[in-house]
């Protein structure tokens, strides 16, 4: 048996290349072939990003030109002790909010803390059953996990996305969303268990509303 | 520990985050539980099914727009 806090049971590598910091310093010197480099390699995962901070296309695409732009023309203030991505993810998230706030004033409140232990206990505790995904076409996958992600309300569904999409810690979405830390696992554990039960139903074994057993 | 302590915990014990003690309490209840094994596990392929799926592809038109609005709004006279 392994040691805890070293055997996480998810494994996750982080997104990003050994090269960055040369086109990084490159792209500082105002070369922008160098930056056209990094916007090459992030734009989809930025892309993907805004559309699940703002849950809608043409804000995505706003906050798409506008976190690369602001990434540019502040290149000179980015201090270089963390990843570029790791910046470029947060000027994102900024440009997202900003754009989400507009659109949904008074509906979203990131700061508030409204959790209690209520909603924490799953109600469905069927099994999926080993590999549930190849039941479906990859696009098919695809499609329910993003109807799955853009159905939770956007206080979930940004954690959700910061942490296990994009690999955020704890301490650094709490920072970028201005919450405390004990706010951020909260919302994620309750975003991670709303996503389980979104997708249960295409997961569970069989069509029967009746509980099934697990399958062999 | 009881099933609603376990789900609590859950998070943490997905990131390898949980002290020895609470591991183990919680690996204890695992073991016996099979309704929170079941919510363990799914919870943990519903993240590996994020965590793994590739971003969509950003539509060609949206990068097209992306990149001429890089070239026009920075590409300034080096004075």
């Amino acid at each position: 048996m392994s040691s805890p806090k070293t055997n996480p049971v998810l494994v996750r590598t982080p997104a990003g290349g050994a090269d960055e910091h040369r086109f990084v310093e490159r792209a500082r010197q105002g070369d922008l072939a160098a930056f056209e480099e990094l916007v090459n390699r992030y734009e989809q995962k930025i892309f993907r990003l805004a559309m699940n901070i703002t849950g809608n296309r043409e804000d995505a695409e706003d906050v798409l030109q506008e976190a690369f732009l602001k990434a540019y023309t502040n290149l000179g203030r980015f201090q270089g002790d963390s990843r570029f991505y790791t910046w470029l993810v947060r000027i994102a998230i900024n440009e997202g909010l900003m754009k989400l706030r507009k659109r949904r004033a008074n509906v979203v409140s990131l700061d508030q803390e409204v959790e209690t232990d209520e909603d924490v206990l799953p109600r469905q505790v069927e099994d999926w059953g080993p590999n549930p995904e190849q039941r479906f076409a990859q696009i098919e996958l695809q499609h329910i996990l993003d109807e799955a992600i853009a159905s939770l309300e956007p206080g979930y569904r940004i954690v959700f996305v910061l942490r296990d999409i994009e690999q955020l810690s704890s301490e650094e979405i709490a920072q970028v969303l201005g919450l405390s830390v004990p706010a951020v696992k909260s919302r994620l554990l309750r975003a991670r268990l709303k996503l389980r039960e979104r997708l249960n139903p295409y997961f569970r074994p069989g069509e029967s509303p009746l509980p099934a057993r697990p399958e062999r | 520990m009881d099933c609603r302590t376990v789900i609590r915990e859950l998070s943490e014990y997905l990131d390898g985050e949980l002290d020895r003690t609470l591991l183990a309490e919680v690996e204890r209840h695992l073991a016996h539980c099979q309704d929170c094994r079941v919510v363990v596990n799914t919870t943990k392929k519903t993240i590996e099914f994020y965590c793994n799926s590739a971003p969509l592809p950003l539509p060609e038109e949206v990068r097209q727009r992306l990149h001429a609005a890089l070239r026009t709004r920075l590409q300034r006279p080096t004075s």
